[in-house]
């Protein structure tokens, strides 16, 4: 399995850099960047890690469930992730993910029937102080009305 | 988007770059001091510096404000082993937003305060931890790192000192556990996030089972001027054995939210009406969640207290993260408790039977009482759940859930009250009110 000539050259360059014999540091990076290109943690994708990081397929397999960003089905083009935690709470983000819920009909992680979009209620991602916040796939929107949200979304389905 | 507000309040030491132009290359920082604390570190023993950091009497910025001279003070310098330097910029904690601010407005003031760092315990090798989230800080910072290379300030023989340092960036991939470091310390071996066993500490059996120093982003970016300007003077700016200043990250229900650089010490009213200008609409304090989600909430009698760790301390509370956020008088402690519970029970890594189950029953518990279902006994039961977690898990996460919990159902026992015998909550219409 190979990736991007860019994801190639970045893996490469990871696998050198944490001390020598702990190429096992690399599989939490790898997973994640790879996700990026192949769209979900695939049992193809698990193997090549493994087989790249010199450890076993299991010890790749087992991490995944821990971590919230590798998924094992595909998420939407654009993955809407709208915080409901104490700040974006305090400043409107449960009312805005039940207007993100209702302008996408979707529900927690789910994916629209074409593929473009999926929905996801997240935890704290660090941007507290510019509340309401949501992360469109990885950019940062802040102080995020349902009016802002809806024209992001139009826009993104404009788009295609 | 504008971070804050400026006030005169702000005693810009670590954010001083931030308003300038291109404040995160290079030639910024070197045309404004950068690099010359490096250079004064070059010449002093590792004693020297250390000591130079007791001084200024830093605490630990990512949560719990250990004094950093003396734990950085614990690696073994004789031990034969590599060491290595780990920065903590996993920044997940509930009301946390600073140290991305510092990572992409000062990406070179990180930089040398792992150089000093690593010149203390002859490290050769660091890592920046990142959030899986932050993907443009990430990228940001290898920018940063790649310029350092480019110049000679990282690498081999850097500027002629002798002395080699590689650094490197390290994504997670979503997991608040992961800031707890002896979870990350397993996470960058590339496994779960599932703590150690303390002692030992990371000092002496760390990143790869050898010596580590490993602190958070603020922490580090903390040593240059500290280096450069001498520990008494950073000390000066705070408390006495509080050291210095910190980035308070202002949030809720508050006019001017933000990210403001402010003395050690300083008054938490003072901050909420001087610096974040008040509560919108003129509405009443209610609480206060000082430091980040972890620490036991305040209530508006509580909050003519001085900003530093051991005055929060005495008064049953934390510095904690700097996260600072304000709840005002139609904030129902009910929802706001199961908010966070429910944010614990997502993270708990589930090691630990205490956190794993403890945090999932109170969550239910939390929710089942909020939607009008919940007896007077859960109260209490809420309270002892809470307090039977505390002290009794493998690491600090499950304290971080029961000390707002605890702090919630003792403090305001009239909003639990308020929910008996079905009856809706009396916030909810406040809040349509609020949003419309």
């Amino acid at each position: 399995m190979t990736f991007s000539p860019k994801l190639e050259e970045k893996f490469a360059k990871m696998l050198e850099s944490y001390p020598v014999g702990r190429t096992r540091s690399a599989v939490i990076p790898m997973l994640l960047y790879a996700q990026d290109e192949v769209g979900c943690i695939t049992h193809e994708l698990i193997e090549e890690v493994a087989r790249r990081c010199k450890v076993t397929p299991l010890q790749v397999d087992e991490v995944v469930g821990y971590y919230s960003m590798l998924h094992r089905k595909p998420l939407g083009k654009y993955h809407v992730q709208v915080c409901t935690n104490i700040s974006c709470l305090l400043t409107g983000g449960e009312e805005l993910y039940e207007h993100a819920s209702k302008k996408l009909g979707l529900g927690n992680k789910e994916v629209t029937p074409d593929g473009q979009f999926s929905l996801e209620e997240v935890e704290c991602m660090g941007a507290c102080s510019w509340a309401p916040a949501i992360q469109i796939n990885y950019d940062f929107h802040h102080k995020v009305t349902p009016e802002t949200l809806d024209k992001l979304i139009d826009d993104l389905r404009k788009a295609q | 988007m504008r971070y804050n507000e400026p006030s005169p309040h702000e005693v810009k030491v670590l954010t001083k770059r931030f308003e300038l132009p291109n404040s995160a290359s290079l030639d910024t920082y070197l045309a404004t001091d950068g690099f010359k604390a490096f250079f004064k570190a070059m010449e002093m023993s590792p004693e020297q510096i250390l000591e130079e950091i007791k001084i200024s009497a830093l605490r630990g910025r990512g949560g719990a404000g250990f004094p950093t001279g003396m734990k950085w003070g614990f690696v073994p310098r004789n031990s034969p082993k590599p060491k290595y330097i780990i920065v903590n910029a996993d920044e997940s904690e509930p009301a946390t937003c600073k140290d991305r601010l510092l990572m992409e407005f000062d990406p070179h003031q990180l930089i040398e305060g792992i150089l000093i760092a690593a010149k203390i315990i002859d490290a050769r090798k660091g890592f920046i931890y990142i959030r899986g989230e932050f993907r443009y800080v990430i990228e940001h910072m290898d920018r940063a790192i790649a310029e350092a290379y480019s110049r000679g300030y990282l690498g081999k023989n850097i500027q002629g000192t002798g002395f080699d340092f590689d650094l490197y960036t390290h994504t997670g991939a979503g997991a608040y556990e992961c800031g707890e470091e002896t979870a990350l310390l397993d996470s960058i071996e590339g496994k779960r996030g599932v703590p150690r066993m303390k002692p030992p500490f990371p000092a002496v059996v760390g990143a790869w089972q050898c010596p580590t120093i490993l602190s958070n982003v603020e922490t580090f970016s903390s040593v240059p001027v500290i280096i450069r300007d001498g520990g008494a003077a950073f000390a000066a700016l705070g408390t006495p054995k509080n050291g210095g200043t910190r980035m308070i990250c202002l949030s809720g229900h508050i006019n001017k939210p933000g990210v403001y650089e402010l003395p050690v010490g300083m008054n938490l009213l003072k901050m909420i009406y001087d610096v974040g200008g008040g509560i919108p609409g003129g509405k009443k304090l209610k609480a206060v969640v000082p430091g980040g989600s972890s620490c036991p909430l305040l209530k508006a009698e509580e909050c003519d207290v001085a900003m530093d760790f051991d005055s929060l301390t005495k008064i049953g509370s934390m510095l904690g993260s700097g996260g600072t956020v304000v709840l005002d008088e139609t904030t129902c402690m009910v929802k706001f408790a199961h908010r966070i519970m429910k944010f614990y029970a997502h993270e708990s890594c589930g090691w630990c039977i205490p956190c794993r189950e403890g945090t999932t029953w109170l969550r239910k518990m939390l929710e089942r009482f909020h939607n009008g279902m919940g007896q007077k006994s859960d109260i209490p039961l809420i309270d002892e759940l809470a307090k039977n977690m505390f002290g009794r898990t493998f690491c600090a996460l499950g304290d971080a859930a029961a000390m707002p919990t605890m702090s919630i159902v003792e403090k305001w026992p009239e909003d639990f009250e308020a929910h008996l015998d079905g009856r809706p909550c009396p916030f909810a219409h406040a809040n349509e009110m609020a949003m419309a």
